[in-house]
């Protein structure tokens, strides 16, 4: 097996006092799909922010395709680039058409000349199946189409991996099954992805490995089958009881 | 006629309620009118305390027929739905007409039948009317200070230059669309400097030089509006950021410049510009006067934006900024990219509000010796040829200043709907 592209060693992390995160030990090799979820509250959506950095640990170790992430790391930029977010309020820019959101980055932080910018987010909507709503601004899509949208921003990166953060949490249900759809193609085509999510068939669909999370702490990792067959711990036979 | 309330004619007969309403509302206002204009009263011969109140009393009375909640006519029912909802807004309705009405007659025959635009001195005004001949005198001197009368053109032009080179970025081809902000940021200001300088001034190019002490009235006005505006609002931007930075140092800079000017009138700091300012310079060190209040009211002013513009930063979501980190911008590219485009078009009406308040404020540096539109009025009006015209000049200045700042208004307006891109 290659070196995890993830890794991270017992890291702990606090909002004040609190502590959201305790001892999590987690490592992820590339290509590999891994889905993590559990109750709110539990530190699930803090912890795939830590691996961009949009929250700064405070103990342990988070590296990052060969890269230590720490308050010295000097090019933060560079490994936020690989690593691309899907949020779960899209956030995409309002005040930028569609093409111009997935353009913005490659040309600003890539350096990429235009008109292969445009080319490549074409190449990206098409994917996700919006490709003729280009022109249009955030505000004239659905939600559905527009967390497709922020998908295909994140793609036009072309990340090593892709962190997604509750993406169908803020959609109508029948807008859901599109977005689900758009990262099964994805997880099919070989990207490594970590997925917050509540949607247990897509966990059961295409995730290697399924990580159960409470109180902070990681619960309990297991393989996808194993995982739904035989859970070990009694707080995650208690969530999948209620969830499924 | 008591016992009919007037709900159940309402329903009954819509349209026989409102020829009745209008007639009692109509006869009501002609009486004023015909009162206010030719002043007789066609209800003489009713007693003293009827005859003045009767228009009310009818008029009330024909607001209240025709008041219904659905007429089918579209005007009344646009005047039911916003002046004549019940009783009372009846009634102000009323009265606000009828006070227009009687104010009508005296302002239009002072300002213009009772009159004098002709002659040009003092004693051609014979009239009980305004004096408009005293502004005709000295118009030149309200627009161009005590400019010398035939070196105008050279305002003129300077102003037309800079106004041009103003339009030029709309033209900006498609690919040069990204330097637009270092033009006007950076590249108009500076020429529009050298033009002002070099053609207003003078001194070179064979043109005579005219110091800053002569230059006054409305172009002066202008002189000032335009340098404070063009550099508070970067200023204010940059402050509005560094308010918001993680470093210490950068934030409690900008925190003390906002707090410090914010809490000083303008007043005192035009007054430090020009009287302390260049005690504290070194001998040889000449800055001229109005650059120095050019430079102190933008540095008031600038506190101001940053406050108007940190509030736009504000009321953006925290997702944005996590959307854009994540896609590997740094600081400045999130800001310039995603940050900045979305604040600025959100405090679009508030630094319009700053930026009417900075012409308006413009008067103040007549303390210092600066006669811009305000200043000359206030010069004239004490000349002993021409006292007591103070009423005019004051009217004039006013609409001067109003249509300055409306079109600002209307303008901020334009800017509003072109970035709207929500939905």
């Amino acid at each position: 097996m290659s070196d995890p592209i993830i890794k991270i060693e017992n890291m702990n992390k606090w909002f004040g006092d609190f502590q959201v995160l305790k001892n999590i030990d987690l490592s992820v090799e590339k290509n590999k799909k891994i889905v993590v979820c559990g109750p709110s509250g539990s530190g699930k959506s803090t912890l795939i922010r830590c691996i961009n950095r949009l929250e700064e640990h405070q103990e342990g170790t988070i590296t990052v395709d060969g890269t230590e992430l720490s308050e010295n790391t000097k090019n933060i930029e560079a490994i936020r680039a690989e690593v691309g977010m899907v949020f779960q309020q899209f956030n995409l820019f309002p005040h930028l058409s569609i093409l111009d959101n997935c353009t913005l980055a490659p040309i600003w932080v890539k350096k990429m000349p235009k008109a292969k910018a445009e080319e490549l987010a074409l190449e990206h909507l098409n994917r996700v199946q919006i490709s003729d709503q280009a022109q249009k601004f955030p505000g004239q899509l659905s939600g559905g189409q527009q967390q497709r949208a922020a998908i295909a921003r994140a793609l036009c990166m072309e990340p090593k991996i892709m962190l997604f953060d509750e993406p169908t949490s803020a959609l109508d249900p029948e807008m859901i099954k599109e977005v689900l759809d758009a990262m099964v193609n994805l997880a099919k085509a070989g990207m490594t992805m970590i997925v917050v999510t509540h949607e247990m068939g897509f966990a059961k669909e295409v995730a290697d490995e399924v990580i159960f999370m409470d109180e902070g702490m990681i619960v309990e990792k297991a393989e996808t089958k194993e995982f739904f067959a035989n859970p070990k711990n009694d707080r995650t036979k208690l969530f999948l009881s209620q969830i499924l | 006629m008591r016992s009919i309330s007037f709900n159940q004619i309402q329903s009954k007969n819509p349209l026989t309620n409102m020829y009745l309403g209008s007639f009692l509302l109509a006869i009501s206002i002609f009486d004023v009118l015909i009162y206010a204009f030719f002043n007789t009263n066609i209800l003489s011969f009713l007693p003293s305390k009827l005859s003045t109140f009767l228009p009310l009393v009818l008029g009330f009375i024909g607001l209240g027929i025709i008041r219904m909640e659905y007429s089918g006519i579209a005007i009344l029912d646009k005047l039911n739905k916003n002046i004549n909802t019940n009783n009372f807004n009846a009634l102000l309705t009323l009265l606000i007409i009828f006070a227009f009405i009687k104010a009508t007659p005296p302002s239009l025959s002072w300002m213009i039948f009772d009159a004098n635009i002709s002659g040009d001195t003092k004693e051609a005004c014979t009239g009980t009317g305004a004096c408009w001949t005293y502004i005709k005198v000295w118009f030149k001197r309200f627009m161009y200070g005590m400019y010398p009368n035939d070196l105008h053109w050279r305002i003129n032009s300077a102003f037309i230059l800079v106004i041009a080179l103003g339009f030029v970025g709309y033209f900006f081809k498609e690919n040069m669309k990204k330097y637009l902000a270092l033009y006007y940021v950076i590249i108009y200001p500076i020429i529009a400097f050298l033009i002002i300088y070099y053609l207003i001034s003078g001194g070179s190019f064979g043109l005579v030089w005219v110091e800053t002490g002569a230059w006054g009235g409305l172009s002066l006005t202008f002189i000032v509006s335009f340098f404070c505006l063009i550099f508070c609002f970067p200023l204010g931007m940059i402050l509005a950021l560094g308010r918001r930075s993680n470093l210490p140092a950068v934030r409690y800079i900008s925190v003390g410049y906002i707090e410090f000017w914010r809490g000083v009138p303008l007043i005192t700091v035009l007054f430090m510009s020009s009287v302390m300012f260049p005690m504290f310079l070194p001998e040889d060190f000449f800055m001229d006067k109005l650059v120095r209040v050019i430079i102190a009211i933008t540095l008031f002013e600038a506190a101001y934006c940053a406050e108007v513009i940190r509030g736009g930063l504000q009321a953006l979501p925290r997702g944005q900024y996590d959307a854009a980190k994540s896609l590997g911008m740094g600081y400045w590219k999130m800001h310039i990219f995603v940050i900045l485009p979305q604040a600025l078009k959100l405090v679009i009406p508030g630094i319009a509000n700053t930026f009417l308040a900075l012409v308006k404020d413009t008067p103040l540096i007549f303390v210092v010796g600066l006669a811009e539109i305000a200043g000359m009025l206030a010069l004239a009006k004490t000349n002993p040829k021409w006292l007591g015209f103070a009423m005019e000049g004051y009217i004039f200045a006013a609409i001067i200043f109003w249509i300055i700042c409306y079109a600002m208004s209307k303008y901020s307006y334009n800017l509003e709907n072109k970035y709207k891109t929500e939905r």
